[in-house]
């Protein structure tokens, strides 16, 4: 990665017990070798195993693998400064606000640090009383606002809600916060790359294209609160040429489940460039590692709403290509 | 075991079994009686010192929400529209138009000696220059090459010149973000609003964390601002708290010659509950007679001219969206609950009406879990409490100090824009407050609005703005209720009232000492009267002194 390049920042929300703290440890668990920094308001929470703790330095916990934790109380940018200036500064940040937090005003706040940007809005809800809290009369404005400026929504422990208690958070959320994607979890068990991007690595190790339907036919049937059950990825070969722009209008539309896609293709003028997707905002950027002949692309989606076969007629009839 | 007894033109004691005297009786540091001089002699061998024979004697004032940033910063240059003294009783004129600020920065850069040096100035508020916005071109008539940065007397807002934005890195046309506005070339306007905008300057241009929590040097200047306003106890509201500065107040106040008693809070942010109670309880511990440590504070919401007020229905009154928790209100009560079981008091911010009620139904809500007949949690600034709240206040046992002076300084923003006529008139509504048989204090909130409590006495009394109105007559008090409000009531919200806040037998020798008699004075210039010094524990500290 670039140094000079802003280091892009998943900012992961939530009112009070949504799960945030319990995705920050899963994540720091399963760093898939992403040198990752979490910027967390306290270390309260915070269950890092001893054995992972490298160094401790006041606010700053080094742990093995080159991951870093970091209090910043209520110095944001005085704590990205710092991991600024690591030895070896992280590659992806993930900064977990406080319950009462708007993450849309932490993404604003970030345009003030010259070197990080906000890639990514992560809210976390607790499905099991999503509901109650949307109509607190003290805090429901502010967990509307939360949610309402969310890329990602996590609805988060969809074991104790029930289908008909997610089916009714969608509900709420399809009013109230028009462009998140949601999707059910158990215990925040996420993959990492929904939350932090696939990278170009993870795009090229899904070696063979997969477009079997990918939850279709039986599987073991993972422990119900594994990543593996309630999220699916699908990968996709594409014509060496695509009009990049109307193809992340399609995989950003709701209609498909694509929570994260990340595509290396050329556009249709031939120029390679990778396309980067979280909920309804897509970014694309200049890439050398566009294959000439074929482009590629992995989705992510919540398993049982990621529908290959249709994202692929639905790419088919709108994506012109060369 | 010397005993003084002093002499004096009239000691108003705020005792009402015997609310005036001549003479009061001092012996290792605390009161052995005020009475006639026959009274007192009965108490042994005495000197009399008739130095104050023509002065009068009050209670050592109490502030009970101040910060010791109104003793740091005068480190920096103060630009504010009224005059101000400083902790060496220079008296600096208000800066009345952006041509006079710019002059005094430009005077005070020229003695900078660095170029590029940053001059960082404070009490800014242009709100008086006919709603002309400073931007950053008049601040780069200081100098263009030097960082300027302004901070606003609300504390909500930093103006700073084109030098101080680019070394913070802000003179970009890529920033998105309420807080900084932009002017058509796409760059800030160098008005930096809130604390996040605010925080990505303030670090770079010298005005950071240490000087808002205060060093030695700061305290001190704290202080002898203390003894020229009459102030012989004061709060500061609140802090992290970190073992350095822990240190560094116990040592400074353990000074001889260091004549406040300071009662820092510990403030409650991120860190868990059981965390900062325990932190607490431990500070408590190092007490000492001139640091008091072991009360725990809360901000729930923000400020009502910042708009991040938690206010109910119907909102600001110029439709601005409702304010911001601080903390949610489950994390208070949490807090209030582990509080209430370990015997800690609580010192509660709220400025909305609605941060007030959320806390009333935490406080009512822990004290079913933990019954505590004197637990004196307070609610600090509680600016639009209703009669209603403050009935539920009395209810729950709680205090409140009310945030007086504040109508003098933005009661005719409140009045037109913030929450309109009727609220305004409300606000700080210390009649209410003693109707309803809440215990009463009023604050300054320094440096918000400058320290002095006959100042703030004086704001509770005529309720009138900078520009002259009345802002709600029936919420007025009486002089002996506003004097009281700045003796016994902030003593009594800090749990300190049998020690000191009046004058009588086995209190703390702490006294005022006052060139004219605040209740022989007209009421509507109790602010005019001059304080001498103080009494603190009874060493004699007279502001011509320092
Ligand atoms: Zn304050």
């Amino acid at each position: 990665m670039d140094a000079a390049a802003p280091l892009p920042v998943t900012i992961v929300g939530g009112y009070l017990g949504a799960g945030k703290t319990t995705l920050v440890n899963h994540l720091l668990r399963h760093p898939d070798g992403r040198r990752i920094a979490v910027l967390v308001n306290d270390f309260g929470d915070i269950a890092i195993d001893a054995d992972l703790i490298d160094a401790r330095d006041g606010d700053l916990i080094a742990l093995a693998g080159g991951c870093v934790c970091c209090s910043f109380g209520s110095d944001l940018l005085g704590a990205l400064e710092r991991l600024a200036e690591l030895p070896a500064p992280p590659e992806r940040l993930l900064i977990e606000t406080s319950g009462v937090a708007l993450p849309g005003a932490l993404a604003r706040t970030l345009t003030l640090a010259p070197r990080a940007r906000a890639a990514a809005i992560v809210v976390l809800a607790d499905a099991e009383t999503l509901e109650a809290r949307l109509d607190d009369r003290y805090v429901g404005d502010t967990v509307r606002a939360q949610l309402a400026e969310a890329d990602l929504v996590l609805l988060n422990k969809a074991d104790l809600a029930g289908p008909a208690g997610i089916a009714r958070s969608r509900l709420r959320l399809a009013a109230l916060a028009p462009r998140a994607r949601a999707s059910p979890c158990v215990r925040a068990a996420v993959p990492a790359e929904l939350v932090f991007g696939i990278d170009a690595d993870g795009v090229a190790t899904r070696a063979a294209p997969d477009d079997r339907p990918p939850f279709g036919g039986p599987r073991p049937a993972p422990a119900s609160h594994a990543a593996s059950a309630w999220f699916a990825s699908i990968s996709l070969e594409l014509a060496p040429r695509v009009d990049v722009a109307r193809l992340a209008a399609v995989l950003t539309a709701p209609a498909h489940g694509v929570l994260r896609a990340k595509g290396l293709l050329r556009d249709i003028d031939g120029t390679p460039v990778a396309l980067q997707v979280v909920g309804a905002r897509a970014e694309i950027v200049a890439s050398g590692h566009a294959d000439p002949d074929r482009g590629r692309l992995v989705c992510i989606g919540a398993r049982g709403a990621l529908d290959g076969a249709a994202l692929r007629a639905a790419i088919a009839a709108a994506v012109r290509t060369a | 075991m010397t005993i003084t007894i002093y002499r004096a033109r009239r000691i108003l004691t705020m005792n009402p079994a015997r609310p005036e005297a001549t003479h009061v009786a001092v012996r290792d540091g605390r009161i052995l009686g005020a009475g006639t001089l026959a009274e007192l002699q009965g108490w042994g061998a005495h000197r009399l010192d008739e130095r104050f024979a023509d002065r009068v004697l009050m209670p050592g004032f109490v502030e009970g929400h101040s910060h010791l940033l109104e003793g740091t910063q005068w480190r920096f240059v103060y630009v504010g529209y009224f005059d101000r003294e400083d902790p060496d009783g220079r008296v600096w004129p208000g800066a009345r138009s952006i041509d006079a600020v710019v002059a005094r920065l430009a005077e005070a850069a020229r003695a900078l000696p660095a170029p590029d040096a940053p001059l960082v100035a404070w009490g800014f508020d242009p709100i008086y220059f006919g709603g002309r916005r400073c931007e950053r071109g008049d601040l780069d008539r200081v100098s263009d090459t030097r960082p300027v940065a302004v901070l606003h007397a609300s504390m909500h807002i930093i103006n700073a010149n084109s030098p101080a934005l680019a070394r913070a890195g802000l003179l970009r046309a890529d920033i998105d973000h309420p807080g900084v506005p932009l002017g058509a070339d796409g760059l800030p306007t160098g008005e930096l609003k809130g604390p996040d905008a605010m925080g990505a300057l303030a670090p770079k241009v010298g005005f950071d964390r240490s000087v808002l929590a205060g060093d030695a040097q700061g305290l001190r200047a704290f202080a002898r601002l203390c003894v020229r306003k009459g102030v012989t106890t004061a709060t500061d509201l609140a802090s992290p708290l970190p073992e350095n500065a822990v240190a560094m107040m116990l040592e400074v106040t353990g000074e001889p010659d260091f004549p406040t008693r300071i009662v820092p809070l510990l403030r409650l942010q991120s860190q868990p509950v059981p965390d900062a109670i325990a932190r607490v309880v431990a500070l408590k511990a190092r007490s000492t007679d001139r640091l008091r440590l072991g009360r725990l504070k809360a901000v729930l919401d923000g400020s009502i001219q910042g708009f991040s007020a938690r206010l109910r229905w119907p909102g600001y009154f110029n439709g601005a969206p409702n304010g911001l928790w601080y903390l949610a209100p489950e994390q208070l009560q949490a807090a209030y609950v582990e509080a209430l079981a370990h015997g800690v008091q609580v010192h509660t911010h709220t400025n909305g009406d609605e941060a007030t009620e959320a806390a009333l139904d935490a406080l009512q809500a822990a004290l079913a879990r933990h019954p505590a007949r004197d637990h004196r949690f307070t609610l600090q600034h509680c600016q639009l409490a209703d009669a209603a709240q403050f009935r539920r206040i009395r209810a729950l046992g709680a205090c409140v100090n009310l945030f007086a002076n504040h109508h003098f300084y933005w009661g005719d923003q409140h009045y037109q824009s913030t929450v309109g006529p009727e609220r305004a008139e409300r606000m700080n509504a210390c009649a209410t407050a003693l109707a309803s048989g809440v215990p009463l204090a009023i604050h300054s909130d320094a440096p918000v609005t400058p320290l002095g409590p006959l100042f703030t006495a004086w704001c509770a009394i005529e309720r009138r703005t900078a520009s002259g109105r009345v802002l709600g007559h029936a919420e007025r008090i009486d002089r002996a209720a506003a004097l009281r409000a700045i003796t016994l009531g902030a003593a009594y919200t800090l749990g300190l009232d049998g020690e000191i806040g009046s004058i009588e037998a086995g209190k703390q020798a702490d006294f005022a000492i006052l060139a004219d008699d605040p209740l022989e004075i007209a009421a509507d210039r109790i602010r005019e009267v001059r304080v001498d010094g103080v009494v603190q524990g009874g060493r004699v500290f007279l502001a011509a002194d320092l």
